[in-house]
């Protein structure tokens, strides 16, 4: 059976139907991509997902688990680990420090009020840090870090309580091109070692096309196309949609030009 | 009861709804467009009283009875004439500020105001003459109805429609309200803002003050109208939405009825008890308005409203101490254990450090959910007065032995913070200072009409500590708990407890995601601040014999406020210093002279203004200027000297 079953999905803000009853499974070990023009709906699922909106209507499970209607906190405690489409980290606190905070959080040490912070899961946070490749800013504030740092804080947190379902509103934004296929190679061993699954945005599709195992398209709150990278690539009605006529996949819209 | 008698209660209730919607008008008009909750707005009314009491006094003298009403519109001008100078000379340079300063601000108005109007009419309260036409009363039913009512009555819906008119007929209007709707787009438009902030400042001026002029035959001038009737302005305006003028109106209307039926009905039998509903008025507003918080957190007719714009820059991580600060605290601590062994040579030292000690520990309580939890309260003497009266009532009414009374007394605080909290947590910004005012004030209400056990305004006497606990064991252990309990604080701040309550405020949003639950980790921090401002209560209620109302009025509330804020909200000395600097001034500027209030509001203008980090924050700030000054020097150096 597949970790996560979405099934009918939708959500209307007033009028707007910005997701639109889309259907999609996501397998353990999978590195799954959404797609879609600004404004499909991607950011509006993940959060449904997380928790963070509640669906108008339809229905998601994970291992059979009803998320809809579930508090965000409930579906992390569940399993479900999320980075931001616009990162969301502790400013005030070091970066060792927000990972410390995933960690007592996932162990339930929230209302310890004696032993300092300081020396708590203290291994545990600089070996997460260590894999992100933010080890080395351990001891800074998270308010002095460049972007793409900050995202990175954000995906060890989400990696703190050992998720089954990662959740990755573009967590390559704010990083270069080199960068953004390390990231994305770490993702995916990540996905096998732990045995998790990955659901992620991107909007450069060279790093989605070379790395995610199966891509779903949305346009408009609709899931239009679901495949593999070469049946996507082909995909006429993708084509037309999403990029319009005339443009092609290698010169995707969100990536000025040299 | 006689139908008649609730008619004319209702009818009275119309009138009153006029003169709640005056005020309440301006204040909605004034956030809904520069986004500032204005203090100063009850001392608008407040002058618009006295300046009609004189304008009407000096004009009926030259022109007869139209002198009158000459008087009632030359006042409001005259005030919104005052609003506009207000508006230029100071807020228009606290607009970027972080809210709490803007509410500091203007409250800061508020003592000076009030100092002022002291100076130029005196302290008497002024009743004004009765309008002439309409001094008498018709017979309604064959009950009495005073004219003027009828005339306060039109009134409110009539200014209602004018203003409405204004905002929705004139390019003047269109303006407001593109600036209350939608700041780019009033960028967009091209209008000098400065100056239409002005106008709208001074319109909300004028309507407050002209609500406070149709009180002149109602209502005698008195000194304490500004913050009475700010709380009945705010309460309107929160209930009715901030920026909404017909929800304005429909919350004034709505309380104004709901205080009019208590009085109407009087005394209820409900199981064999009475319930005398007119003792609810004082709390009714309140009640209202924190049941509407939590159905309908943004008011009857307001919209949501996005978090604060203006926030601080991010706090810096915590540190641990430096052998340094260890060192300071120890001697200060031992300064002032041996404060009593100079008894002979400061006679008063140890007096003034008791005082000053009750503060620290109630501004290090406040700071506890100010700064690491950011939640503003504005009503956390609720806290200190819980527990000074727990203590007090504890011992005097129910007899415990003084030790048991003053270990218990916090704990009384503990369970109103538990009870109040719940509902506090849920709100944020400019709501949550509302609603934690609103609890203080029913608090305070309820202490200061519940005659029988808390004494009423007198408030309780003989409140004294155990005989073994004399004068100076007894500032031994206020030194030694309060010294306790600011480790304590301090110990809980680092903890993941601490940690928790930081992240909440920093990202809600990321704090959920991780698993936190945001409003337990905030409602356990209100308990826990309540604890330790109940302490601080009971320290104070048992050093002075007694307690009596004051000490859970706004004003301690403000106090505990620009005690931490001058202290530094970043920083966890802050509130040890705000409150020993705060303690120490106020003292010795209250001896000096009766306009303390306005020298006090000065400060803390001076605070907002000058030194919005507060003292530590300032220290800080040359602190690093220093650093940064000393890494400098390196620059002279070689290049690779550097690296
Ligand atoms: N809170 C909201 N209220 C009203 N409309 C919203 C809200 N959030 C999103 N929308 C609308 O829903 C639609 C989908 O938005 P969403 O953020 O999910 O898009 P997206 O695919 O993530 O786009 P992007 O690539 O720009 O991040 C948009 O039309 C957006 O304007
Ligand atoms: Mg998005």
């Amino acid at each position: 059976m597949s970790l996560l079953q979405v099934r009918d999905l939708s959500k209307a803000f007033g009028g707007v139907r910005a997701v639109d009853g889309i259907h999609f499974d996501l397998h353990e070990g999978e590195l799954l991509a959404m797609i879609g023009p600004n404004g499909a709906g991607k950011s509006t699922t993940f959060n449904m997902v997380g928790g963070q909106l509640r669906a108008s209507g339809g229905s998601i499970q994970l291992q059979g688990r009803e998320l809809v209607g579930a508090k965000p906190r409930q579906i992390c405690h569940l399993g479900v680990g999320r980075t931001f489409q616009i990162a969301a980290t502790f400013a005030s606190l070091t970066v060792l420090e927000n990972t410390q905070m995933a960690l007592l959080s996932h162990h339930k040490r929230l209302y310890h009020w004696w032993r300092p912070v300081r020396d708590q899961y203290r291994e545990q946070a600089l070996a997460l840090l260590e894999q992100v490749g933010m080890a080395a800013h351990a001891e800074r504030p998270c308010s002095e870090l460049a972007y793409g740092d900050v995202k990175r804080v954000e995906l060890a947190m989400a990696l703190a309580n050992d998720p089954r379902l990662l959740l990755m509103d573009e967590p390559t934004a704010g990083m270069g091109p080199q960068e953004r296929n390390e990231l994305m190679a770490l993702t995916k061993r990540l996905v096998v070692e732990r045995r998790m699954a990955v659901l992620f945005t991107e909007h450069s599709m060279d790093v989605v096309f070379a790395h995610a195992d199966r891509m779903l398209v949305l346009a408009r709150g609709r899931l239009i196309a679901e495949g593999d990278a070469h049946s996507i690539r082909n995909h006429p009605q993708v084509q037309q949609v999403y990029f319009g006529s005339g443009k092609t996949f290698e010169r995707p819209p969100q990536e000025p030009q040299p | 009861m006689e139908f008649s008698a609730l008619l004319a209660q209702l009818l009275n209730g119309l009138a009153e709804a006029s003169s709640l919607f005056l005020v309440a008008a301006g204040l909605s008009l004034i956030f809904g467009v520069t986004r500032i909750v204005n203090f100063a707005h009850g001392s608008f009314y407040m002058l618009g009283l006295y300046v009609a009491y004189s304008t009407v006094e000096y004009l009926v003298g030259r022109l007869g009875p139209a002198g009158f009403w000459v008087g009632l519109v030359v006042a409001p001008v005259a005030v919104g004439a005052f609003g506009a100078l207000v508006e230029i000379v100071l807020l228009r340079r606290i607009y970027k500020a972080p809210e709490l300063f803007q509410l500091l601000g203007t409250f800061a108005l508020v003592l000076v105001i009030n100092d002022a109007t002291l100076y130029l009419w005196g302290p008497e309260e002024l009743l004004g003459r009765r309008a002439p036409g309409l001094a008498g009363s018709i017979s309604l039913l064959g009950r009495q109805f005073p004219t003027y009512n009828l005339f306060l009555m039109v009134i409110g819906p009539l200014v209602l429609g004018l203003v409405w008119l204004l905002l929705a007929r004139t390019r003047w209007g269109v303006l407001v309200r593109a600036a209350t709707e939608d700041r780019q787009m009033l960028g967009a438009l091209g209008v000098n803002q400065a100056w239409l902030f002005t106008a709208v400042f001074a319109l909300g001026a004028l309507l407050a003050g002209l609500g406070g002029a149709v009180q002149l035959p109602r209502e005698p001038a008195n000194l304490a109208l500004d913050l009475r009737s700010i709380g009945d302005a705010f309460v309107v305006v929160v209930v009715g939405g901030m920026g909404s003028l017909p929800g304005a109106y429909l919350a004034a209307l709505l309380i104004a009825e709901i205080k009019a039926l208590c009085v109407g009905i009087g005394s209820v039998h409900v199981l064999g008890l009475d319930f005398s509903l007119s003792k609810l008025t004082l709390v009714v507003e309140f009640l209202v308005m924190a049941v509407v918080l939590v159905v309908r957190p943004w008011g009857l007719l307001g919209k949501p409203q996005a978090g604060s714009r203006n926030s601080a820059p991010a706090e810096a991580p915590l540190r641990p101490a430096g052998n340094g600060l260890r060192w300071v605290a120890l001697v200060v601590f031992v300064a002032l254990a041996a404060l009593p062994l100079l008894q002979t040579w400061l006679p008063y030292a140890s007096v003034l450090a008791q005082d000053v000690l009750v503060s620290v520990l109630f501004a290090v309580s406040l700071h506890f959910i100010m700064g690491p939890g950011g939640l503003h309260s504005f009503g956390h003497a609720a806290y200190f007065g819980l527990g000074a009266y727990g203590a007090g009532i504890l011992l005097k009414v129910l007899t415990l032995p003084m030790p048991l009374a003053f270990t218990f007394a916090p704990l009384v605080a503990g369970l109103g913070a538990l009870l109040f909290g719940w509902f506090c947590v849920r709100l944020s910004g400019v709501y949550l200072a509302m609603l934690t005012l609103a609890f203080s004030q029913i608090v305070w209400s309820v202490v200061f009409q519940w005659e029988a056990v808390t004494g009423g305004s007198n408030g309780l006497t003989g409140v004294w500590p155990a005989a073994w606990l004399g004068d100076t064991a007894y500032y031994y252990l206020t030194l030694v708990l309060v010294a306790a309990s600011v480790l304590l604080v301090r110990r809980i701040v680092f903890s993941p407890f601490g940690y928790a309550l930081r992240a909440a405020r920093d990202s809600a949003l990321r704090a959920d995601a991780i698993g936190i639950d945001v409003m337990r980790v905030r409602w356990a921090a209100f308990v826990v601040a309540g604890l330790f401002a109940g302490l601080a209560g009971a320290l104070f209620v048992f050093s002075k014999g007694g307690v009596s109302p004051d000490v859970m009025a706004v004003g301690k509330s403000v106090d505990g406020l620009v005690m931490v804020l001058l202290g530094g909200i970043q920083q966890l000395v802050g509130p040890l210093l705000g409150a020993s600097v705060f303690s120490v001034l106020q003292d010795s500027i209250m001896r000096a002279t009766d306009y303390w209030r306005a020298v006090f509001g000065g400060v803390i203008l001076l605070l907002v203004l000058v030194f919005p980090h507060g003292i530590a924050g300032f220290f800080q700030g040359l602190g690093n200027a220093w650093a940064r000054l000393a890494a400098r020097k390196p620059a002279l150096l070689p290049r690779e000297k550097r690296a």
